[in-house]
């Protein structure tokens, strides 16, 4: 086994400012710009063996700006070690890169990110709801969902 | 239930054997209808582990005739809905509502198939009776397997009370 890579390695790596990528229970924490994400993942996996992609989401930060989020969490089996991605993106069409080039887990998971959150995913030409139902409006994680708000599939019956 | 509802009361005036009984229509069809409830599990959820616990031997669900779960709905009389319904589902469920055989009951099993339960949102269908009616809830989250004998025997009482159609003059 490798050794672990270190803080500065990363950082030297990816050529970042120093206080863009720091340290939480014994996981990097990177905070990206959406031009340099593709190029920062392909170097994770290529130079540190961060070759699981384990998964994508967003978060909403309604009053923010910009609004969104994006979160990626890597795995490396070689050195057993975390990496996790920060990218924000404006909220009016929010778009980044997609990693389905890199991995070819990215396609569901960004799939259900997409539906999930309304991200749109830059390559991934197969964007269809995976989770949600045909005819479903709106992304329901977003913050200014309707918290109740239903849309059923059969007309409820009168009682 | 009173014995009032108990049909059948031999006649033993002279000997302890049968010799004819009273009873009425409806109540002779109605004790043994509750004695074969045919259960069609619709389990979508983590209460499907309560489920199993009911229907397999420590509980033993066939004291009261309704032990032996038919995959098929056509062949079923007993729908319990085991578990959260979600809108995606909810088609599905209805669907295999529509092709359960006269008579049919339905039992809601557990918070979520009886109101949603914590399930407030935008998956989740806020009761099954929504979408179809419902003879029994049966609380708890997941139900104690008491609850659900209860909720059985419940069921079997309203079965041997109800008016069955299928008595017409002629039978």
């Amino acid at each position: 086994m490798m050794a672990a890579p270190s803080l500065d390695q990363v950082r030297r790596l990816l050529d970042v400012a120093p206080d863009a990528i720091t340290v939480s229970r014994g996981m990097f924490v990177l905070m990206l710009e959406p031009v340099d994400l593709l190029d920062a993942v392909r170097l994770l996996k290529s130079e540190l063996q961060f070759d699981l992609f384990l998964d994508v989401t967003a978060v909403d930060w309604l009053e923010r700006s910009p609004r969104f989020d994006v979160v990626y969490h890597f795995y490396s089996t070689a050195h057993f070690a975390r990496a996790r991605l920060k990218v924000l993106v404006p909220a009016p069409d929010p778009v980044v890169d997609s990693l389905t080039t890199l991995y070819g887990s990215a396609h569901f998971m960004e799939r259900e990110c997409h539906e999930m959150h309304g991200i749109g995913f830059r390559g991934n030409d197969d964007l269809r709801p995976l989770l949600l139902y045909e005819g479903f409006k709106g992304h329901p994680l977003r913050k200014d969902y309707p918290k109740q708000y239903e849309q059923p599939l059969v007309p409820y019956r009168e009682r | 239930m009173g014995s009032s509802t108990i049909p059948i009361r031999a006649v033993t005036d002279r000997s302890p054997a049968f010799e004819y009984f009273s009873t009425k229509k409806d109540e002779l069809v109605g004790w043994a209808r509750k004695f074969s409830l045919f259960p069609y599990p619709f389990v979508t959820a983590c209460c499907a582990m309560e489920f199993m616990a009911v229907s397999s031997s420590p509980y033993d669900t066939d004291r009261f005739g309704a032990a032996l779960p038919r995959f098929s709905p056509r062949q079923s009389d007993l729908l319990m809905v085991v578990g959260t319904l979600t809108h995606k589902q909810a088609p599905i469920l209805l669907k295999v509502y529509e092709q359960m055989c006269e008579p049919k009951w339905v039992m809601a099993f557990g918070a979520c198939a009886t109101s949603g339960g914590f399930y407030q949102n935008y998956a989740a269908v806020a009761g099954i009776d929504k979408i179809i009616p419902v003879d029994v809830y049966v609380p708890g989250c997941p139900p104690r397997p008491e609850t659900v004998i209860d909720a059985i025997m419940q069921l079997q009482d309203r079965i041997a009370r109800s008016h069955h159609p299928i008595l017409t003059d002629r039978f």
